[in-house]
């Protein structure tokens, strides 16, 4: 399953166009690949049937809206459900009335947990909360050390324990001392442990039953496979969580995990890692990862950063330009900076959809400043009538930057080329700038060269 | 093909060792979904479309994935046709066949080279049990009365260092080890040249986790293979992918976008002793051919188990 839901319904719904109600075989022959798909990312089967028995009922006999093929409308109730069943949007954590809020993190070995300690407490921090870290992690070499330089680099206090090693005991203490030391937040890193293993899913409860938290999070990878309802549901079951941390969500996951943990447990899911610095932790939505559960890319994502980086005056500016064909290179180099601004071209391509897919796909990041310093060597003539540039004064061009003439010409080509795109566009209707349409999309690359 | 795989002949040598401790992790999760492969060929009958739906459930549960499980569901159906078997444990025998022989395909044993150290990087992503795995088998070949040197080559993870030289410290075998944010490829060549010059007979070198999509951090433990291979250029001669069993399908991407990038000898798959059967190597063996080196089942250092297929289908099959 390596194309997304959306090109297999296509597909399948290319013999139907112009049909204009959704019937019974058409229905159950979307719903085997839409199954397919949801085993590919690892959601649960059990999940995986209930789910398309809602999915059947639902489409059944509703009408085709007259702006989209059969397979999108699929899709599109395929995503509906997906986010109502995902559950609302971000819930932040109450804090108690009565500080300190008192938060404790379980979950499998792996699975995240102590970074994710430090990514909360890091959050925190900037909200002005005072916090104490708590590692409780007495089994794993090295990890009440992981935890003491996570705190070290953050500035953020760490219990230290000292000789005691019974997990309850370090807890206790350390929620004592939290509340002589008027500490606003403790959040208790405890060891990883299988649902299975009796012992230490007792010490859990233990732990809960002496301090009483505030908040249960169960850590969980993004990457988990079918055991994921059953743990997630042990877990719950064992101690009773309050959220869900989905973590390593910034690699490939389809995370179909999470939707088997929040059906079975119910339970939000507030924060999302995506990767391993401390500042890499997201407030949940779930519509973004309904579109990476079905292979549709982090559009929103994407559209969103977008839309916060450029300045909407600027862009109206822009589009006055393009529709009077007066987009320049010096405009050129604004939009280059502007791209820049939303994060390396690497992250943003993996955000469109089936980009991910193209193997081998390697961004020079080099090229855009290539390409500036290329600009930059240009006289304000030269900027604005590129039709000016002759050879030598690629030649000066070309010293000034640190480039070749071969470059110059390059660049030149391109942007003849993306000048004649832009007539094209303003001839049309254009509201903004679709940066979905200027990257291209499966496998269309946007290459500066 | 193996002919005396069948319910009866489960490997002899594995009970109460390997076998048992697998199959008791696994039967917990078998005894929770529906009733598990095993008791589907419990009774009599017909093998019928009913049989192979229940069957498909059962192989996908174990994170066996779409395609394997519809290539070992092709497979079954011509093998019972041809064979003309009517009972559910002719099937069943059948079935583990199949399985044991995917898995068997690629198996080699980890050869060490003459007069030199064999060098064994270890690569996976965040919290596939990278440092357990190579604490655990760094005790185990000291065990076998090997001289090992460890390589804390994770210089970027807070008390990644720490934890090796943990292991290191109960196990007592030499720790080369730079400060935190040192420079991974330094770490390796100094590994592998103590090695040479010690004239031990291994060296295991330790990477920081990563995301297999992680561009500029393939490049680095590119870097580091290559470094290696200034000081040996025969090294790294064993380069093993460890994956986790609670990682389901993307496992798969794990392990091809590591390989495409460095070329893997071979995979350990962690934990185990969960109720994750791991169904995904059936996938990884058809896709990728590389063989399975290790299996964790548990905490101890005797957890660590030389992967045995046999063992393995009988624990993810169960009878």
């Amino acid at each position: 399953m390596f194309e997304s839901l959306s090109t297999r319904l296509d597909a399948i719904y290319k013999k139907l166009r112009g049909r204009g109600v959704l019937k019974e075989p058409d229905v159950d022959e979307a719903l085997r690949e839409i199954r397919i798909a949801l085993i590919e990312a690892d959601v649960s089967l059990p999940v995986v049937k209930t789910f398309l028995a809602a999915i059947r009922e639902k489409a059944v006999g509703q009408e085709v809206l007259r702006s989209l093929t059969p397979g999108h409308q699929m899709v599109k109730i395929v995503s509906e459900e997906l986010t109502a069943l995902l559950g609302e949007d971000f819930k932040e954590i109450q804090f108690a009335p009565q500080p300190p809020t008192i938060i404790l993190m379980a979950g499998l070995q792996g699975s995240g947990k102590t970074t994710t300690v430090g990514k909360l407490a890091r959050r925190f921090k900037q909200k002005g909360k005072t916090c104490l870290l708590v590692p409780a992690d007495v089994y794993r070499p090295a990890a009440i050390e992981q935890l003491n330089i996570l705190g070290k680099d953050l500035g953020i206090d760490v219990y230290q324990a000292g000789e005691e090693k019974d997990p309850v005991v370090i807890c206790q203490k350390a929620v004592q001392e939290a509340r002589r030391k008027l500490c606003q937040v403790v959040i208790l890193d405890t060891a990883g442990r299988h649902q299975i293993d009796e012992a230490l899913m007792t010490e859990l409860r233990a732990i809960k039953q002496t301090v009483s938290p505030h908040e249960i999070l169960f850590v969980a990878d993004a990457m988990m496979g079918q055991q994921a309802a059953t743990i997630a549901q042990a877990f719950n079951e064992a101690v009773g969580i309050d959220g869900v941390v989905l973590t390593k969500l910034d690699g490939d996951a389809r995370g179909g995990a999470a939707l088997s943990i929040k059906s079975v447990t119910g339970k939000p899911i507030r924060f999302i890692g995506l990767g391993e610095k401390l500042d890499a932790l997201e407030p949940f939505h779930p519509d973004r990862l309904v579109s990476k559960i079905l292979g549709m890319g982090d559009v929103l994502t994407l559209v969103e950063k977008a839309r916060q980086t450029y300045e909407l005056e600027e862009q109206e500016e822009l589009e006055k330009k393009i529709r009077k064909n007066q987009f320049t290179l010096e405009d050129f180099r604004d939009q280059l900076k502007q791209v820049q601004k939303m994060g390396s071209i690497q992250q943003l391509m993996s955000m469109i959809p089936g980009m991910s897919q193209v193997k081998g796909l390697k961004v020079d990041e080099g090229a855009f400043s290539r390409i500036e310093a290329m600009i930059n060597s240009m006289t304000r003539e030269e900027r604005a009538k590129h039709q000016i540039i002759n050879a030598s004064r690629k030649r000066r061009i070309a010293e000034g930057s640190g480039t070749r003439v071969n470059d110059i010409n390059k660049l030149l080509k391109q942007f003849a080329q993306m000048q004649k795109m832009m007539k094209k566009f303003s001839s049309g209707k254009m509201r903004g700038l679709n940066l979905g349409q200027m990257f291209g999309g499966r496998g269309g690359g946007f290459s500066p060269f | 093909m193996s002919e005396e795989v069948s319910n009866e002949q489960a490997p002899q040598e594995n009970k109460g060792g390997f076998f048992s401790r697998l199959k008791q992790g696994l039967t917990k999760t078998r005894e929770s979904m529906a009733g598990g492969i095993g008791k589907l060929f419990k009774g009599k009958g017909e093998v019928g479309p009913e049989l192979l739906d229940e069957l498909e459930e059962s192989l996908l549960l174990a994170d066996v994935g779409t395609r394997a499980t519809e290539f070992i569901l092709d497979e079954l159906k011509r093998g019972v046709r041809d064979a003309g078997h009517r009972e559910r444990q002719d099937v069943m025998a059948h079935l583990k066949r199949l399985m044991v022989e995917i898995l068997e395909e690629n198996q080699r044993a980890i050869e060490f080279p003459s007069g030199m150290p064999l060098v064994l990087l270890v690569i996976g992503v965040n919290g596939s049990g990278k440092t357990t795995t190579i604490g655990k088998l760094a005790a185990r070949w000291k065990m076998d009365g090997k001289k090992v040197v460890l390589g804390a080559g994770d210089t970027f993870r807070a008390a990644a260092i720490e934890q090796l030289q943990e292991w290191a410290r109960r196990t007592d075998i030499p720790c080369i080890h730079q400060k935190s944010g040192a420079d991974p490829s330094a770490v390796a060549y100094d590994t592998v040249q103590a090695a040479v010059n010690r004239k031990l007979d291994a060296a295991i070198i330790d990477t920081a986790g990563r995301l297999q999509t992680n561009v500029n951090l393939m490049e680095e433990l590119k870097k580091v293979k290559r470094v290696i291979g200034k000081v040996l250029p025969s090294a790294p001669h064993e380069t093993l992918l460890v994956l986790d069993a609670s990682i389901g399908q993307n496992s798969l991407s794990q392990a091809r976008l590591f390989h495409e990038a460095l070329s893997i000898d071979g995979l350990v798959m962690t934990k185990l002793d969960g109720s994750a059967k791991g169904g995904v190597l059936l996938n990884l063996s058809r896709e990728l051919g590389i063989p399975v080196r290790y299996v964790g089942v548990g905490e101890k250092v005797e957890d660590l188990q030389e992967f045995n297929a046999k063992a393995f289908v009988e624990a993810l099959v169960g009878e």
